[in-house]
């Protein structure tokens, strides 16, 4: 029979055509991607004339920091004066700073946990006569920690170190960005954070206490070294690392500069308590006191061009009051709310990408101006676009307010806390200019150099190396699937709108049919599916607030972590170029040296001096950077999972309540199709 | 029935034998025929060559009239059309509702499709790739089975008919086991074929002011027109919606994949949420394109049909006043005949007759019309219910099983979580 016959041959037809179609598909992908590939490596010779663009830069930035390094060093500097003479037997060494370069970052991930390796390299080091400076730093701050624990005990001052105290102090003042890295640099040395631990609970209770405190202790560091061990050399540093610690607490008189509307000490006392209390926090990755930021009430305020949104933002500090957070500088008021507009929060980005970017903490990324949404708000046209694009910002707004608000470093900020609490902002004049599309730009010309140099900085940490690969992939991914959501949503939005139409159409049909119970359910019908066009739409609005905009607004943390590790790879350069400047330096001391034109060594000899100091601040800088780096990305990870994790049940929470909708409303209909007779 | 069909290894075969609700068919139903056992016609299979569909169409009967008692023949669908021609241009049937004609098999929207997604291959993964072909596959083989249930109703249609059934030309197209050589329209019969239609409508139109002394037929036209440009309306939207409904399944597949493509790329736990919601996508892909097929067959496709018998029914309605008209024209020149010429009663008489000719003609029309146009409310209201309940059904089925996919997913979900918190520390 011809039953027997399948029906295959109704693709038999085809198949030959398709499957020749399918081959010529499935080379072309596979070509595609070797193209690709093909196309990154050849894009690279392009870039290290960018590199030397951002080198010059990073030249420039040396020379701001180089007065710093110089005031501090200046005691070791003399004394060292005299060590330098056994310096000048390996004085062409210094030209392999390859060698030091590699070891030194792998040190300094070990040197805080173990002690003991890095103290042999440095003796093997020595034995082999490499450049004495980069060294002897590396073994002291290994030995440093040991010491100050125990000097802390002991605190006989020291006028030298009182002096060198003050000149930092005076230097803190002028820029707030060195306070807030000099803070910073305690973390490496891991005993020193014991030090810190010790004055944050005191700043609650007796503030003149605390001033004297760090005062007695940091003298107290010198005196006991100097009697201690003789090869003075090695003692500055150390000091020079004693000393940040004790300084936020120092801080405090210079401290109204930040906050000039509290002028109280107390306050500002308070603040810097907190500062190293979050960091401390951070490290053990503890709860933070909670603030709960809601943006609301979007309004337009004028007309015409000139128009612009204002949005309030409350906040309340959840722990207000309770016992074990109090210490904590809560604002003036349990809950405070103020109108904020666009450009402030934006301006409040800028502030606070400018202040943490470069030390490597990552900045929740600012929500982007969108000419065409402001526009059609500026035209007052109030369609539904114009209210769904508020509604946008307004929760892109708020979750960006909160993201800062969970940095237990950034929430302590001063500017974020202002933008929180002062009923007046500064107007911020930069950043119509800085628009999200701009910093876009920024971050894209970033990327370009960025992978040239990822490839330098590979060997030097795996760790990085693995992190950046991964950070990567996911981006890709991350994108890819926003895509897949943006879509769902669009095709679902239009469900609901087919849906809608579908139901009017219904209703109209109901209207002429002349059976009365077939009429009667078709209107019922209209009904049911007038309510099934809300549930699509409602689902809509999840796919897009929970689905998409998580994903969006991964995509660009993802951008700031790039940033972020831009910012180390800077970091990185400067230090690389502290140490070709140091062996150029060497080397024309020894040709001094060579030539006989002693009255240049004592020049050239300063130079070296100096030159160390920038090796060892940029090394420095280094390893803050990256150690932040590392702290940051695991909050960000453990963030991410927990963002994910939470957002993603709620989105399935919301289809499955979609569906039960669905089954309330069809089971409600099946009795009035049942009742057509 | 269509076993050939059904035996191919394909994602809706398999669907179909796990359906649980014993009601469910693939086909529309939009016809509820009484069983007779006299005359059943079905298309035992269909075969795709080209652009060209082959009906191989069954029939079995116990009627004296056919020489034998089973036999099967091939049929195109311009036979279909060629059929369908005939019952509408034979006179005797103006008083009868004539059967829809089936549409034209149109794949080409599922092969412009499948080329379109061939083109965009470069853009998504194989995986992507492959699931949206069998996508395209699936949705090529419902449409290519609806179109053969609607053939197949068509002659069920016919066979069910006391009148159609006993159609030679019927009988010829059943049992005529060579090609009846009906070659499609050429230039000339098409143009006549338009011109004719414009002027049924313009003449629709003229008569549209017909008065009609027929209540009940007053109220028919009244509410077919009416019915018509609504059910029209309806059919699009829902149309629409079926599709729509079909993209957003659809999109689910990328969603799916690129939730796994993320999983593999993941470096904390979160592999594991990742996976399980691809995988649940990827089954709710399946209940949500479920959902969307059955809307159309229950929903759209009954409107569908109901717009051609609708339309089928208008136009026995314009027969019929067509019929009226005449006769009151004849009633005119009878008049006129008379008034005239009082003398030639041969003009009279032939007057008369045509007359009478005319009105015998209307008022058998309208007997008949009258029936038939209760048979169809009758029919529809029948279909309707048949269906939306069904629609209701299948439409709380898959709601229950998405809603318990959810449902399992997120329990999954959460105890993975606390599993993960409870791991670390």
């Amino acid at each position: 029979m011809a039953d027997d016959r399948e029906p295959p041959p109704l693709f038999d037809d085809e198949k030959p055509d398709k499957k020749e179609d399918e081959d010529d598909l499935f080379a072309t992908p596979n070509e595609a991607p070797k193209e690709e590939i093909k196309d990154e490596p050849a894009s690279l010779p392009t870039e290290p004339a960018q590199d030397k663009a951002s080198e010059d830069l990073f030249a420039a930035d040396d020379d701001l920091f180089g007065e710093a390094v110089k005031e501090v060093d200046t005691s070791k500097l003399r004394r060292k004066l005299t060590e330098d003479v056994d310096d000048l037997s390996p004085p062409l060494t210094p030209l392999e700073e390859p060698k030091p370069l590699i070891p030194t970052p792998a040190d300094s991930s070990k040197a805080p946990p173990k002690k003991e390796p890095p103290k042999e390299k440095v003796k093997k080091y020595s034995q082999a006569k490499e450049p004495k400076p980069l060294i002897p730093t590396q073994a002291d701050s290994s030995k440093a920690p040991k010491k100050d624990a125990s000097e802390n005990k002991n605190p006989p001052p020291k006028e030298e170190a009182k002096k060198k105290e003050d000149s930092q102090t005076k230097e803190a003042k002028p820029s707030k960005k060195e306070p807030a890295s000099m803070a910073k640099e305690q973390p490496p040395l891991k005993p020193m954070k014991v030090s810190v631990d010790l004055h944050p609970p005191k700043p609650g209770e007796g503030e003149e206490v605390d001033l004297d405190s760090p005062e007695t202790e940091g003298p107290s560091s010198p005196a006991k070294m100097e009697p201690d061990s003789d090869s003075s050399p090695l003692e500055a540093p150390p000091m020079a690392e004693v000393l940040p610690p004790a300084k936020p607490v120092i801080e405090e008189k210079p401290k109204p500069t930040p906050a000039p509307r509290k002028p109280s000490m107390e306050k500002s006392k308070e603040e810097v308590g907190y500062t190293s209390f979050a960091q401390i926090e951070e490290e053990e990755s503890g709860d933070q006191f909670a603030l709960d930021i809601k943006v609301h009430d979007p309004g337009k305020i004028g007309d015409g061009m000139g128009a612009y949104m204002s949005y309030k933002v409350t906040t309340q500090c959840l722990d207000f009051g309770e016992e074990k957070k109090t210490s904590i500088p809560a604002f003036r008021r349990p809950s405070m709310t103020v109108t904020r507009r666009f450009s402030d929060f934006l301006g409040l980005h800028e502030k606070l990408s400018q202040k943490h970017t470069h030390i490597g903490r990552i900045v929740p990324p600012a929500p982007e101006k969108s000419v065409v949404g402001m526009t059609k708000i500026k035209m007052s046209k109030e369609d539904t676009s114009s209210t769904e694009f508020v509604e946008k910002r307004r929760a892109l707004l708020e979750r960006f307010l909160q993201r800062i608000s969970l940095h237990p470093v950034l929430q302590m900020d001063p500017d974020f806390r202002d933008f929180l609490e002062q009923d007046e902002l500064p107007r911020a004049t930069s950043t119509s200019a800085v628009s999200g599309a701009g910093v876009l730009r920024l971050i894209k010309g970033v990327g370009d150099t960025f992978s040239k140099v990822t490839i330098k900085m590979d060997e030097s940490d795996q760790w990085f190396e693995e992190k950046q690969n991964q950070v990567e992939a996911l981006d890709q991914q991350l994108k890819k699937l926003h895509a897949s959501v943006e879509a769902l949503v669009t095709y679902r939005k239009e469900l609901g709108i087919s849906t809608s139409a579908f139901a009017k159409s219904t209703a109209m049909l109901s209207n002429s049919e002349e059976h009365t119970a077939l009429s009667r359910a078709l209107s019922q019908l209209a009904e049911v599916e007038e309510k099934i066009e809300l549930v699509h739409l409602e689902q809509a609005d999840n796919d897009f607030f929970l689905l998409s905009e998580l994903l969006k607004d991964y995509i660009g943390i993802i951008q700031a972590i790039r940033v972020v590790f831009h910012e180390r790879v800077k970091s990185f350069h400067n230090w690389q170029n502290a140490q070709q400047n140091l062996a150029k330096k060497r080397e024309q001391e020894a040709k001094f040296k060579q030539t006989g034109k002693t009255d240049k060594i004592a020049q050239a000899q300063e130079e070296i001096r100096e030159w160390e100091g920038k090796v060892e601040k940029g090394r420095e800088d280094f390893e803050e950077i990256s150690k932040t780096i590392r702290t940051e990305i695991r909050r960000f990870e453990t963030n991410r999972v927990k963002d994910f994790r939470n957002i993603i049940i709620k989105y399935m929470e919301t289809l499955m309540n979609s569906q039960q909708q669905l089954i309330k409303y069809w089971e409600g209909f099946l009795p009035e199709a049942k009742a057509i007779a | 029935m269509m076993d050939g069909l059904d035996d191919s290894p394909d994602l809706l075969a398999e669907d179909d034998n796990k359906s649980e609700t014993p009601t469910y068919d693939p086909r529309t139903e939009s016809v509820d025929l009484t069983k007779d056992d006299t005359l059943s016609i079905d298309i035992s299979d269909a075969l795709s060559e080209r652009d060209r569909v082959k009906f191989t169409v069954h029939t079995k009967t116990t009627l004296p009239d056919f020489r034998e008692s089973e036999f099967s023949v091939v049929r195109q669908h311009e036979e279909f059309i060629w059929l369908h021609d005939r019952f509408v241009e034979n006179e005797e049937y103006g008083g009868y509702i004539i059967p829809p004609a089936p549409p034209r098999p149109d794949f080409d929207a599922s092969r412009e499709k499948l080329q379109k997604l061939g083109e965009g291959e470069g853009t998504m993964t194989k995986e992507e790739f492959t699931k949206m072909k069998q996508e395209l596959e699936a949705e090529y083989l419902a449409t290519f089975k609806k179109t053969v249930a609607m053939h197949e109703v068509f002659l069920q249609r016919l066979a069910a008919h006391p009148a159609f059934r006993k159609d030679t030309n019927f009988r010829v197209f059943l049992e005529y086991d060579q090609d009846l050589s009906v070659r499609l329209k050429n230039k000339k019969e098409k143009l006549g074929w338009f011109i004719k239609s414009m002027s049924q409508s313009v003449d629709e139109v003229l008569l549209a002011n017909q008065k009609d002394a027929d209540e009940f037929f007053e109220q028919e036209k009244g509410f077919l027109v009416e019915y018509h440009n609504r059910i029209a309306q309806s059919t699009k939207c829902a149309d629409r919606m079926t599709k729509m409904h079909k993209s957003v399944a659809d999109s689910y597949i990328k969603l799916s994949t690129g939730l796994g493509s993320l999983a593999t790329c993941e470096n904390t736990e979160l592999d594991k949420v990742f996976n399980k919601v691809s995988e649940c996508f990827e089954k709710s892909r399946k209940l949500e394109a479920r959902v969307s097929s059955d809307e159309d067959l229950k929903l759209s496709d009954t409107l569908r049909y109901y717009l051609r018998d609708t339309s089928a029914a208008k136009d026995l309605l314009y027969r019929r006043t067509r019929a009226l008209a005449d006769y009151e024209n004849a009633n005119k020149d009878l008049d006129k005949a008379r008034a005239k010429n009082r003398n030639v009663q041969q003009e009279v008489a032939v007057a008369e007759q045509a007359q009478q000719r005319a009105c015998e003609k209307y008022e058998h029309l309208s007997e008949l019309a009258k029936s038939e146009l209760q048979d169809f409310k009758k029919r529809r209201v029948g279909a309707f219910r048949k269906n939306l309940v069904e629609l209701a059904e299948l439409e709380i089925k898959h709601a229950k099983a998405l809603n318990q996919l959810y449902r399992n997913c997120i329990a999954q979900l959460k105890e993975e979580g606390r599993g993960a918190k409870a791991q670390p520390q």
